[in-house]
Protein backbone atom coordinates (compact mmCIF):
# COMPACT_ATOMS: atom_id res chain seq x y z
CA UNK A 1 0.00 0.00 0.00
CA UNK A 2 1.06 3.56 -0.71
CA UNK A 3 2.75 5.34 2.19
CA UNK A 4 1.36 8.49 3.82
CA UNK A 5 1.81 11.42 1.46
CA UNK A 6 3.58 13.81 3.79
CA UNK A 7 3.85 17.03 1.79
CA UNK A 8 4.82 20.66 1.82
CA UNK A 9 5.25 23.67 -0.41
CA UNK A 10 8.03 26.22 -0.81
CA UNK A 11 7.39 29.57 -2.41
CA UNK A 12 9.83 32.14 -3.73
CA UNK A 13 8.26 35.58 -3.80
CA UNK A 14 9.02 38.27 -6.35
CA UNK A 15 10.49 41.31 -4.61
CA UNK A 16 10.70 44.98 -5.51
CA UNK A 17 12.00 47.98 -3.58
CA UNK A 18 10.15 51.25 -4.08
CA UNK A 19 11.54 54.65 -3.25
CA UNK A 20 15.17 53.57 -2.72
CA UNK A 21 18.03 51.89 -4.50
CA UNK A 22 18.50 48.34 -3.34
CA UNK A 23 19.39 44.93 -4.66
CA UNK A 24 16.97 42.04 -4.22
CA UNK A 25 19.32 39.98 -2.04
CA UNK A 26 19.73 42.82 0.44
CA UNK A 27 16.01 43.60 0.30
CA UNK A 28 15.12 39.97 0.97
CA UNK A 29 17.47 39.96 3.96
CA UNK A 30 15.96 43.15 5.35
CA UNK A 31 12.48 41.70 4.92
CA UNK A 32 13.25 38.50 6.80
CA UNK A 33 15.35 40.17 9.48
CA UNK A 34 12.59 42.69 10.10
CA UNK A 35 10.20 39.83 10.81
CA UNK A 36 12.56 37.63 12.76
CA UNK A 37 14.01 40.37 14.94
CA UNK A 38 10.51 41.27 16.02
CA UNK A 39 9.28 37.74 16.57
CA UNK A 40 11.91 35.26 17.56
CA UNK A 41 15.60 34.86 18.00
CA UNK A 42 17.17 33.62 14.82
CA UNK A 43 18.13 29.99 14.80
CA UNK A 44 20.57 29.01 12.09
CA UNK A 45 19.95 26.40 9.50
CA UNK A 46 22.37 23.51 9.44
CA UNK A 47 23.69 22.70 5.98
CA UNK A 48 25.60 19.55 6.91
CA UNK A 49 22.88 17.32 5.60
CA UNK A 50 21.91 19.28 2.53
CA UNK A 51 22.76 17.47 -0.67
CA UNK A 52 20.84 19.19 -3.45
CA UNK A 53 23.31 17.81 -5.99
CA UNK A 54 22.22 14.22 -5.41
CA UNK A 55 20.25 12.83 -8.30
CA UNK A 56 17.37 10.37 -7.99
CA UNK A 57 18.63 8.56 -11.06
CA UNK A 58 21.49 7.27 -8.91
CA UNK A 59 24.47 9.51 -9.53
CA UNK A 60 25.75 12.63 -7.81
CA UNK A 61 27.00 15.94 -9.16
CA UNK A 62 29.61 17.09 -6.70
CA UNK A 63 29.73 20.84 -6.22
CA UNK A 64 26.79 21.13 -8.56
CA UNK A 65 25.10 23.45 -6.14
CA UNK A 66 26.93 25.26 -3.43
CA UNK A 67 24.89 25.51 -0.26
CA UNK A 68 27.67 27.52 1.37
CA UNK A 69 26.71 30.41 -0.91
CA UNK A 70 23.26 30.32 0.60
CA UNK A 71 24.50 29.87 4.13
CA UNK A 72 25.84 33.41 4.19
CA UNK A 73 22.35 34.67 3.63
CA UNK A 74 19.55 35.05 6.10
CA UNK A 75 18.15 31.69 6.92
CA UNK A 76 15.90 30.92 9.81
CA UNK A 77 13.47 28.41 11.24
CA UNK A 78 10.17 29.57 12.64
CA UNK A 79 8.25 28.22 15.62
CA UNK A 80 5.60 26.85 13.25
CA UNK A 81 8.27 24.54 11.85
CA UNK A 82 8.67 26.48 8.59
CA UNK A 83 11.91 27.74 7.09
CA UNK A 84 12.11 31.41 6.07
CA UNK A 85 15.18 32.40 4.10
CA UNK A 86 16.81 34.17 1.18
CA UNK A 87 17.07 31.88 -1.82
CA UNK A 88 19.10 33.37 -4.64
CA UNK A 89 17.50 36.79 -4.90
CA UNK A 90 14.09 36.06 -3.40
CA UNK A 91 12.53 35.68 0.01
CA UNK A 92 11.28 32.11 0.33
CA UNK A 93 9.09 30.30 2.81
CA UNK A 94 9.00 26.51 3.05
CA UNK A 95 6.00 25.25 4.94
CA UNK A 96 6.54 22.64 7.62
CA UNK A 97 5.83 19.03 6.71
CA UNK A 98 2.08 18.44 6.52
CA UNK A 99 -0.07 15.31 6.43
CA UNK A 100 -2.55 16.50 3.82
CA UNK A 101 -3.35 19.16 1.24
CA UNK A 102 -5.60 21.18 3.55
CA UNK A 103 -2.77 21.46 6.06
CA UNK A 104 -0.50 22.64 3.26
CA UNK A 105 -3.04 25.35 2.40
CA UNK A 106 -3.17 26.40 6.05
CA UNK A 107 0.61 26.80 6.26
CA UNK A 108 0.89 28.37 2.82
CA UNK A 109 -1.65 30.97 3.95
CA UNK A 110 0.34 31.45 7.16
CA UNK A 111 3.43 32.00 4.97
CA UNK A 112 1.57 34.73 3.07
CA UNK A 113 0.68 36.46 6.33
CA UNK A 114 4.28 36.15 7.52
CA UNK A 115 5.37 37.83 4.28
CA UNK A 116 2.75 40.57 4.83
CA UNK A 117 3.85 41.11 8.42
CA UNK A 118 7.46 41.24 7.19
CA UNK A 119 6.64 43.98 4.67
CA UNK A 120 5.04 46.08 7.41
CA UNK A 121 7.92 45.45 9.81
CA UNK A 122 10.47 46.34 7.10
CA UNK A 123 8.67 49.58 6.35
CA UNK A 124 8.90 50.60 10.00
CA UNK A 125 12.54 49.55 10.11
CA UNK A 126 13.56 51.41 6.94
CA UNK A 127 11.70 54.49 8.09
CA UNK A 128 12.67 56.51 5.00
CA UNK A 129 9.48 56.21 2.99
CA UNK A 130 10.86 53.34 0.94
CA UNK A 131 8.91 50.16 0.73
CA UNK A 132 9.64 46.51 0.01
CA UNK A 133 6.84 44.94 -1.99
CA UNK A 134 6.49 41.23 -2.68
CA UNK A 135 4.53 39.28 -5.27
CA UNK A 136 3.35 35.69 -5.06
CA UNK A 137 3.85 34.90 -8.72
CA UNK A 138 6.46 33.07 -10.82
CA UNK A 139 7.58 35.37 -13.58
CA UNK A 140 8.51 38.98 -14.24
CA UNK A 141 7.11 38.81 -17.76
CA UNK A 142 10.61 39.30 -19.18
CA UNK A 143 11.86 35.75 -19.20
CA UNK A 144 12.87 35.45 -15.54
CA UNK A 145 11.12 32.84 -13.47
CA UNK A 146 11.21 31.79 -9.82
CA UNK A 147 9.57 28.81 -8.32
CA UNK A 148 6.83 27.42 -6.17
CA UNK A 149 7.95 23.90 -5.38
CA UNK A 150 6.00 21.06 -3.85
CA UNK A 151 7.43 18.10 -1.97
CA UNK A 152 5.87 14.68 -1.47
CA UNK A 153 7.07 11.68 0.50
CA UNK A 154 7.22 8.60 -1.70
CA UNK A 155 8.26 5.04 -1.11
CA UNK A 156 11.89 4.40 -2.02
CA UNK A 157 10.94 1.00 -3.40
CA UNK A 158 8.81 2.54 -6.15
CA UNK A 159 10.94 2.55 -9.33
CA UNK A 160 11.82 6.16 -10.13
CA UNK A 161 11.36 5.58 -13.85
CA UNK A 162 7.73 4.65 -13.16
CA UNK A 163 7.20 7.84 -11.20
CA UNK A 164 8.66 9.91 -14.04
CA UNK A 165 6.60 8.36 -16.80
CA UNK A 166 3.31 8.14 -14.90
CA UNK A 167 3.27 11.49 -13.08
CA UNK A 168 4.10 13.43 -16.25
CA UNK A 169 0.56 13.39 -17.75
CA UNK A 170 -0.71 14.90 -14.47
CA UNK A 171 2.03 17.54 -14.34
CA UNK A 172 1.28 18.54 -17.92
CA UNK A 173 -2.51 18.72 -17.55
CA UNK A 174 -3.22 19.73 -13.93
CA UNK A 175 -2.58 23.37 -14.86
CA UNK A 176 -6.20 23.54 -16.08
CA UNK A 177 -7.20 23.98 -12.42
CA UNK A 178 -3.97 25.14 -10.77
CA UNK A 179 -2.49 27.46 -13.41
CA UNK A 180 -2.21 31.02 -12.12
CA UNK A 181 -2.69 32.68 -15.53
CA UNK A 182 -0.35 35.00 -17.40
CA UNK A 183 -0.72 37.86 -19.85
CA UNK A 184 1.39 37.13 -22.95
CA UNK A 185 4.15 34.62 -23.50
CA UNK A 186 7.84 34.50 -22.60
CA UNK A 187 8.62 31.80 -25.10
CA UNK A 188 11.07 33.08 -27.71
CA UNK A 189 9.30 33.73 -30.99
CA UNK A 190 5.77 33.79 -29.52
CA UNK A 191 3.99 37.10 -29.92
CA UNK A 192 1.29 38.57 -27.71
CA UNK A 193 -1.01 38.30 -30.73
CA UNK A 194 -0.45 34.56 -30.89
CA UNK A 195 -0.71 34.13 -27.08
CA UNK A 196 -2.46 37.13 -25.49
CA UNK A 197 -3.18 35.14 -22.34
CA UNK A 198 -2.16 31.72 -21.09
CA UNK A 199 -3.11 29.33 -18.32
CA UNK A 200 0.23 28.89 -16.56
CA UNK A 201 2.93 31.26 -15.30
CA UNK A 202 5.57 28.58 -15.66
CA UNK A 203 4.89 26.49 -18.78
CA UNK A 204 7.06 28.73 -21.00
CA UNK A 205 10.11 27.84 -18.90
CA UNK A 206 10.13 24.06 -19.18
CA UNK A 207 12.57 22.58 -21.69
CA UNK A 208 13.21 19.00 -20.57
CA UNK A 209 11.11 16.01 -19.52
CA UNK A 210 13.33 14.97 -16.65
CA UNK A 211 16.50 16.29 -14.99
CA UNK A 212 18.22 17.83 -12.01
CA UNK A 213 18.19 21.49 -13.00
CA UNK A 214 15.89 24.08 -11.48
CA UNK A 215 17.17 27.37 -12.89
CA UNK A 216 17.83 26.64 -16.55
CA UNK A 217 16.67 23.91 -18.91
CA UNK A 218 13.99 23.23 -16.33
CA UNK A 219 12.59 19.69 -16.35
CA UNK A 220 8.93 18.73 -15.88
CA UNK A 221 10.07 16.05 -13.43
CA UNK A 222 12.92 17.14 -11.20
CA UNK A 223 15.30 14.42 -10.08
CA UNK A 224 16.75 16.05 -6.97
CA UNK A 225 17.21 13.23 -4.48
CA UNK A 226 17.54 14.81 -1.11
CA UNK A 227 15.01 13.05 1.07
CA UNK A 228 15.64 14.90 4.38
CA UNK A 229 14.62 11.66 6.08
CA UNK A 230 15.49 7.97 6.04
CA UNK A 231 16.89 7.55 2.52
CA UNK A 232 16.59 3.78 2.68
CA UNK A 233 12.83 3.99 3.03
CA UNK A 234 11.80 7.23 1.37
CA UNK A 235 12.21 9.67 -1.44
CA UNK A 236 11.09 13.28 -1.41
CA UNK A 237 9.69 14.01 -4.83
CA UNK A 238 10.62 17.64 -5.50
CA UNK A 239 8.11 19.17 -7.89
CA UNK A 240 9.12 22.36 -9.67
CA UNK A 241 6.49 22.47 -12.40
CA UNK A 242 3.71 24.28 -10.50
CA UNK A 243 2.58 27.89 -10.28
CA UNK A 244 2.20 29.73 -6.98
CA UNK A 245 -1.51 30.07 -6.36
CA UNK A 246 -3.49 32.90 -4.82
CA UNK A 247 -6.59 30.68 -4.69
CA UNK A 248 -6.65 28.41 -1.66
CA UNK A 249 -8.74 25.85 -3.51
CA UNK A 250 -6.19 25.79 -6.35
CA UNK A 251 -3.36 25.01 -3.91
CA UNK A 252 -5.57 22.40 -2.25
CA UNK A 253 -6.36 20.70 -5.56
CA UNK A 254 -2.80 20.97 -6.84
CA UNK A 255 -1.32 19.25 -3.79
CA UNK A 256 -4.25 16.92 -3.12
CA UNK A 257 -4.61 15.52 -6.63
CA UNK A 258 -0.85 15.11 -6.98
CA UNK A 259 -0.73 13.18 -3.70
CA UNK A 260 -3.49 10.90 -4.99
CA UNK A 261 -1.76 10.28 -8.33
CA UNK A 262 1.52 9.52 -6.55
CA UNK A 263 -0.24 7.05 -4.26
CA UNK A 264 -1.72 5.35 -7.34
CA UNK A 265 1.75 5.16 -8.91
CA UNK A 266 3.16 3.56 -5.76
CA UNK A 267 0.40 0.97 -5.90
CA UNK A 268 0.90 0.63 -9.66
CA UNK A 269 -2.68 1.60 -10.48
CA UNK A 270 -2.16 4.19 -13.23
CA UNK A 271 -0.90 2.26 -16.22
CA UNK A 272 1.10 3.56 -19.13
CA UNK A 273 -1.60 4.39 -21.67
CA UNK A 274 -1.63 8.13 -20.86
CA UNK A 275 2.04 8.58 -21.79
CA UNK A 276 2.50 11.71 -23.87
CA UNK A 277 4.44 11.76 -27.12
CA UNK A 278 6.11 15.08 -26.27
CA UNK A 279 5.44 16.37 -22.74
CA UNK A 280 7.44 19.61 -23.20
CA UNK A 281 5.45 20.80 -26.19
CA UNK A 282 2.24 19.47 -24.60
CA UNK A 283 2.64 21.54 -21.42
CA UNK A 284 3.03 24.68 -23.54
CA UNK A 285 0.25 23.83 -25.97
CA UNK A 286 -2.14 23.34 -23.07
CA UNK A 287 -1.01 26.53 -21.35
CA UNK A 288 -1.35 28.55 -24.55
CA UNK A 289 -4.95 27.43 -25.08
CA UNK A 290 -7.40 28.93 -22.56
CA UNK A 291 -10.25 27.56 -24.69
CA UNK A 292 -9.19 24.11 -23.42
CA UNK A 293 -10.04 22.59 -26.80
CA UNK A 294 -6.59 21.84 -28.20
CA UNK A 295 -5.53 18.19 -28.11
CA UNK A 296 -2.08 16.83 -27.35
CA UNK A 297 -0.54 13.72 -28.87
CA UNK A 298 -0.15 10.56 -26.83
CA UNK A 299 2.54 8.00 -27.51
CA UNK A 300 -0.08 5.50 -28.68
CA UNK A 301 -1.26 7.93 -31.36
CA UNK A 302 -4.44 9.16 -29.67
CA UNK A 303 -5.06 12.86 -29.16
CA UNK A 304 -6.65 14.10 -25.92
CA UNK A 305 -7.46 17.50 -24.47
CA UNK A 306 -6.05 18.45 -21.08
CA UNK A 307 -9.51 17.99 -19.58
CA UNK A 308 -9.78 14.51 -21.09
CA UNK A 309 -6.40 13.63 -19.57
CA UNK A 310 -7.63 14.91 -16.21
CA UNK A 311 -10.92 13.00 -16.47
CA UNK A 312 -8.94 9.82 -17.19
CA UNK A 313 -6.83 10.39 -14.10
CA UNK A 314 -9.90 11.26 -12.04
CA UNK A 315 -11.77 8.10 -13.11
CA UNK A 316 -8.74 6.00 -12.21
CA UNK A 317 -8.56 7.76 -8.85
CA UNK A 318 -12.23 6.96 -8.26
CA UNK A 319 -11.53 3.28 -8.94
CA UNK A 320 -8.45 3.43 -6.72
CA UNK A 321 -10.46 5.03 -3.93
CA UNK A 322 -12.83 2.05 -4.01
CA UNK A 323 -10.12 -0.61 -4.17
CA UNK A 324 -7.41 0.87 -1.93
CA UNK A 325 -9.00 3.76 -0.04
CA UNK A 326 -7.41 7.21 0.21
CA UNK A 327 -6.19 7.15 3.81
CA UNK A 328 -2.66 7.96 2.65
CA UNK A 329 -3.69 11.44 1.42
CA UNK A 330 -5.66 12.19 4.58
CA UNK A 331 -8.82 10.34 5.59
CA UNK A 332 -10.51 13.54 6.75
CA UNK A 333 -10.20 15.34 3.42
CA UNK A 334 -10.27 12.53 0.85
CA UNK A 335 -13.95 12.61 -0.10
CA UNK A 336 -14.00 16.42 -0.22
CA UNK A 337 -10.89 16.39 -2.38
CA UNK A 338 -12.40 13.94 -4.84
CA UNK A 339 -15.65 15.90 -4.97
CA UNK A 340 -13.84 19.15 -5.70
CA UNK A 341 -11.61 17.51 -8.30
CA UNK A 342 -14.71 16.26 -10.11
CA UNK A 343 -16.51 19.59 -9.70
CA UNK A 344 -13.64 21.67 -11.06
CA UNK A 345 -13.31 19.47 -14.16
CA UNK A 346 -17.07 19.63 -14.70
CA UNK A 347 -17.07 23.39 -14.28
CA UNK A 348 -14.14 23.93 -16.63
CA UNK A 349 -15.83 21.79 -19.25
CA UNK A 350 -19.28 23.36 -19.03
CA UNK A 351 -19.53 26.79 -17.41
CA UNK A 352 -16.11 28.36 -16.92
CA UNK A 353 -17.45 31.19 -14.75
CA UNK A 354 -18.74 28.65 -12.23
CA UNK A 355 -15.15 27.93 -11.13
CA UNK A 356 -13.87 31.52 -11.18
CA UNK A 357 -13.90 31.39 -7.35
CA UNK A 358 -11.54 28.38 -7.39
CA UNK A 359 -9.25 28.70 -10.39
CA UNK A 360 -6.71 31.54 -10.55
CA UNK A 361 -6.29 31.69 -14.31
CA UNK A 362 -10.07 31.88 -14.78
CA UNK A 363 -10.44 34.62 -12.16
CA UNK A 364 -7.55 36.57 -13.65
CA UNK A 365 -8.90 36.15 -17.19
CA UNK A 366 -12.23 37.67 -16.13
CA UNK A 367 -10.38 40.63 -14.68
CA UNK A 368 -8.14 41.13 -17.72
CA UNK A 369 -10.94 40.71 -20.27
CA UNK A 370 -13.33 42.93 -18.31
CA UNK A 371 -10.75 45.68 -17.97
CA UNK A 372 -9.66 45.45 -21.62
CA UNK A 373 -13.30 45.65 -22.75
CA UNK A 374 -14.11 48.58 -20.53
CA UNK A 375 -11.16 50.65 -21.70
CA UNK A 376 -10.88 49.29 -25.23
CA UNK A 377 -7.32 48.08 -24.73
CA UNK A 378 -5.27 46.00 -27.12
CA UNK A 379 -3.77 42.70 -25.94
CA UNK A 380 -0.28 44.16 -25.52
CA UNK A 381 -1.33 47.17 -23.42
CA UNK A 382 0.94 47.64 -20.41
CA UNK A 383 -2.08 48.07 -18.15
CA UNK A 384 -3.05 44.43 -18.69
CA UNK A 385 0.43 43.30 -17.67
CA UNK A 386 0.17 45.59 -14.64
CA UNK A 387 -3.13 43.96 -13.66
CA UNK A 388 -1.50 40.56 -14.03
CA UNK A 389 1.32 41.52 -11.64
CA UNK A 390 -1.01 43.23 -9.23
CA UNK A 391 -3.20 40.14 -8.98
CA UNK A 392 -0.27 38.69 -6.99
CA UNK A 393 0.65 41.82 -4.96
CA UNK A 394 1.08 40.72 -1.35
CA UNK A 395 0.00 44.08 0.08
CA UNK A 396 -3.53 43.34 1.24
CA UNK A 397 -4.86 46.70 0.05
CA UNK A 398 -3.31 46.33 -3.42
CA UNK A 399 -3.81 42.63 -4.03
CA UNK A 400 -6.32 42.11 -6.83
CA UNK A 401 -6.76 38.38 -6.18
CA UNK A 402 -8.25 39.37 -2.81
CA UNK A 403 -11.05 41.15 -4.63
CA UNK A 404 -12.01 38.30 -6.94
CA UNK A 405 -14.28 36.44 -4.52
CA UNK A 406 -11.98 33.42 -4.25
CA UNK A 407 -13.31 30.79 -1.86
CA UNK A 408 -11.63 30.72 1.54
CA UNK A 409 -10.89 27.32 3.10
CA UNK A 410 -8.95 28.41 6.17
CA UNK A 411 -10.42 30.74 8.76
CA UNK A 412 -8.58 33.89 9.81
CA UNK A 413 -7.98 32.42 13.28
CA UNK A 414 -6.56 29.19 11.89
CA UNK A 415 -4.16 31.17 9.70
CA UNK A 416 -3.05 33.30 12.68
CA UNK A 417 -2.42 30.18 14.73
CA UNK A 418 -0.40 28.56 11.92
CA UNK A 419 1.96 31.56 11.85
CA UNK A 420 3.44 30.46 15.16
CA UNK A 421 2.15 26.98 16.01
CA UNK A 422 3.49 23.92 14.19
CA UNK A 423 1.32 21.17 12.71
CA UNK A 424 0.40 18.57 15.33
CA UNK A 425 0.72 15.58 13.08
CA UNK A 426 4.29 15.52 11.70
CA UNK A 427 7.84 15.87 13.07
CA UNK A 428 7.43 19.63 12.53
CA UNK A 429 5.63 19.53 15.87
CA UNK A 430 8.88 18.52 17.59
CA UNK A 431 10.92 21.13 15.70
CA UNK A 432 8.47 23.96 16.30
CA UNK A 433 7.85 23.14 19.95
CA UNK A 434 11.59 22.95 20.73
CA UNK A 435 12.01 26.37 19.10
CA UNK A 436 9.17 27.77 21.19
CA UNK A 437 10.46 26.30 24.42
CA UNK A 438 14.24 26.55 24.21
CA UNK A 439 15.32 28.90 21.40
CA UNK A 440 18.52 29.85 23.26
CA UNK A 441 19.71 26.27 23.39
CA UNK A 442 19.13 25.35 19.77
CA UNK A 443 22.18 26.14 17.68
CA UNK A 444 20.91 24.65 14.45
CA UNK A 445 17.78 23.16 13.03
CA UNK A 446 17.19 21.19 9.90
CA UNK A 447 14.37 19.20 8.35
CA UNK A 448 15.74 15.97 9.79
CA UNK A 449 17.63 17.04 12.91
CA UNK A 450 17.98 19.58 15.70
CA UNK A 451 21.28 20.51 17.34
CA UNK A 452 21.23 21.57 21.01
CA UNK A 453 23.84 23.31 23.12
CA UNK A 454 23.05 22.72 26.77
CA UNK A 455 26.38 24.03 27.98
CA UNK A 456 28.13 21.28 29.85
CA UNK A 457 28.36 18.68 27.08
CA UNK A 458 29.35 18.55 23.43
CA UNK A 459 26.63 19.74 21.05
CA UNK A 460 23.84 17.19 20.91
CA UNK A 461 22.19 16.33 17.60
CA UNK A 462 18.70 14.87 17.71
CA UNK A 463 17.98 13.06 14.45
CA UNK A 464 14.43 13.18 13.08
CA UNK A 465 14.57 10.71 10.24
CA UNK A 466 10.88 9.74 10.34
CA UNK A 467 8.53 12.51 9.12
CA UNK A 468 5.63 11.04 11.10
CA UNK A 469 7.47 10.73 14.42
CA UNK A 470 7.74 13.60 16.87
CA UNK A 471 4.05 14.46 16.52
CA UNK A 472 1.92 15.87 19.32
CA UNK A 473 0.56 12.38 19.91
CA UNK A 474 4.10 11.06 20.42
CA UNK A 475 5.82 13.83 22.33
CA UNK A 476 3.34 16.38 23.73
CA UNK A 477 3.28 14.58 27.08
CA UNK A 478 7.08 14.39 27.07
CA UNK A 479 7.32 18.15 26.50
CA UNK A 480 4.95 18.67 29.43
CA UNK A 481 7.24 16.63 31.66
CA UNK A 482 10.45 18.44 30.68
CA UNK A 483 11.20 21.88 32.06
CA UNK A 484 14.55 22.20 30.30
CA UNK A 485 16.19 21.14 27.07
CA UNK A 486 18.65 19.09 29.12
CA UNK A 487 15.77 17.11 30.61
CA UNK A 488 14.32 16.53 27.18
CA UNK A 489 17.65 15.28 25.83
CA UNK A 490 18.12 13.03 28.84
CA UNK A 491 14.66 11.53 28.31
CA UNK A 492 15.23 11.12 24.57
CA UNK A 493 18.62 9.51 25.20
CA UNK A 494 17.37 7.03 27.76
CA UNK B 1 -7.47 16.74 11.71
CA UNK B 2 -7.70 17.83 15.32
CA UNK B 3 -6.93 21.44 14.43
CA UNK B 4 -9.47 21.57 11.69
CA UNK B 5 -12.92 20.31 12.40
CA UNK B 6 -14.82 22.65 10.14
CA UNK B 7 -16.41 20.57 7.41
CA UNK B 8 -16.19 21.73 3.84
CA UNK B 9 -18.74 20.96 1.25
CA UNK B 10 -17.71 21.05 -2.37
CA UNK B 11 -19.45 23.97 -4.00
CA UNK B 12 -19.63 23.82 -7.75
CA UNK B 13 -21.57 27.00 -7.07
CA UNK B 14 -23.35 28.20 -10.13
CA UNK B 15 -23.98 24.91 -11.85
CA UNK B 16 -25.99 23.80 -8.81
CA UNK B 17 -27.80 27.10 -8.57
CA UNK B 18 -28.69 26.80 -12.19
CA UNK B 19 -30.34 23.45 -11.56
CA UNK B 20 -32.22 24.58 -8.46
CA UNK B 21 -33.52 27.98 -9.41
CA UNK B 22 -33.03 27.71 -13.17
CA UNK B 23 -32.29 31.34 -14.00
CA UNK B 24 -32.01 31.93 -17.71
CA UNK B 25 -28.45 31.87 -19.05
CA UNK B 26 -28.85 35.54 -19.92
CA UNK B 27 -29.86 36.48 -16.37
CA UNK B 28 -26.95 34.52 -15.00
CA UNK B 29 -24.59 36.22 -17.45
CA UNK B 30 -25.99 39.66 -16.51
CA UNK B 31 -25.44 38.95 -12.82
CA UNK B 32 -21.84 37.98 -13.41
CA UNK B 33 -21.31 41.03 -15.55
CA UNK B 34 -22.73 43.31 -12.85
CA UNK B 35 -20.40 41.77 -10.27
CA UNK B 36 -17.47 42.27 -12.58
CA UNK B 37 -18.45 45.89 -13.22
CA UNK B 38 -18.46 46.61 -9.49
CA UNK B 39 -15.09 44.96 -9.25
CA UNK B 40 -13.67 47.00 -12.10
CA UNK B 41 -14.90 50.19 -10.45
CA UNK B 42 -12.96 49.27 -7.34
CA UNK B 43 -9.91 48.19 -9.28
CA UNK B 44 -9.67 51.55 -11.03
CA UNK B 45 -9.04 53.00 -7.58
CA UNK B 46 -6.23 50.68 -6.49
CA UNK B 47 -4.44 50.25 -9.79
CA UNK B 48 -0.80 51.28 -10.07
CA UNK B 49 -0.83 54.82 -11.48
CA UNK B 50 1.80 54.48 -14.15
CA UNK B 51 1.32 51.00 -15.53
CA UNK B 52 4.07 51.26 -18.10
CA UNK B 53 6.77 52.28 -15.59
CA UNK B 54 5.53 49.73 -13.09
CA UNK B 55 5.67 46.88 -15.60
CA UNK B 56 9.06 48.01 -16.92
CA UNK B 57 10.58 48.26 -13.45
CA UNK B 58 9.36 44.85 -12.36
CA UNK B 59 12.52 42.87 -13.16
CA UNK B 60 13.43 39.79 -11.15
CA UNK B 61 16.44 37.60 -10.97
CA UNK B 62 15.67 34.01 -11.84
CA UNK B 63 15.35 31.92 -8.72
CA UNK B 64 15.03 28.33 -7.51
Amino acid sequence: MAIAKVCGIETEYGIQVRGAESNPVAASSVLINAYVSGVLRQVGWDFNDEQPGNDARGFSFEHFFAPEVESQLVNTVLTNGARYYVDHAHPEVSTPECVNALEVVRFDRAAEEIIRASMLAARRLLNDGSEIVTYKNNSDGKGNSYGCHENYLVDRSTPFARIVSQITPHFVSRQVFCGAGKVGSELAGTSSTAVPYQISQRADFFEEEVGLETTLKRPIVNTRDEPHCDAQKYRRLHVIVGDANMSEVATYLKVGTTAIVLAMIEDDQIGTDLTLANPVSAIRQISHDPSLTRTVLLRDGRRLTALELQWSLFERARTYERSHGLACVGESIASDLMARWEAVLTGLGTDRASVAHWVDWVAKARLIEGFADRHGLSADDARLKALDLQYHDMRAERCLANRMGLEVLISHDDVRTAMTEPPQTTRAYFRGTCLQRWPDQIVAANWDSMVFDIGREPLRRVPMMEPLRGTAEHVAALFDQCATAAELLARLGS
Amino acid sequence: MAERTQKQKPTPARTEEAVESAPSPTAQGDKLKAELDDLLDEIDEVLETNAEDFVKSYVQKGGE
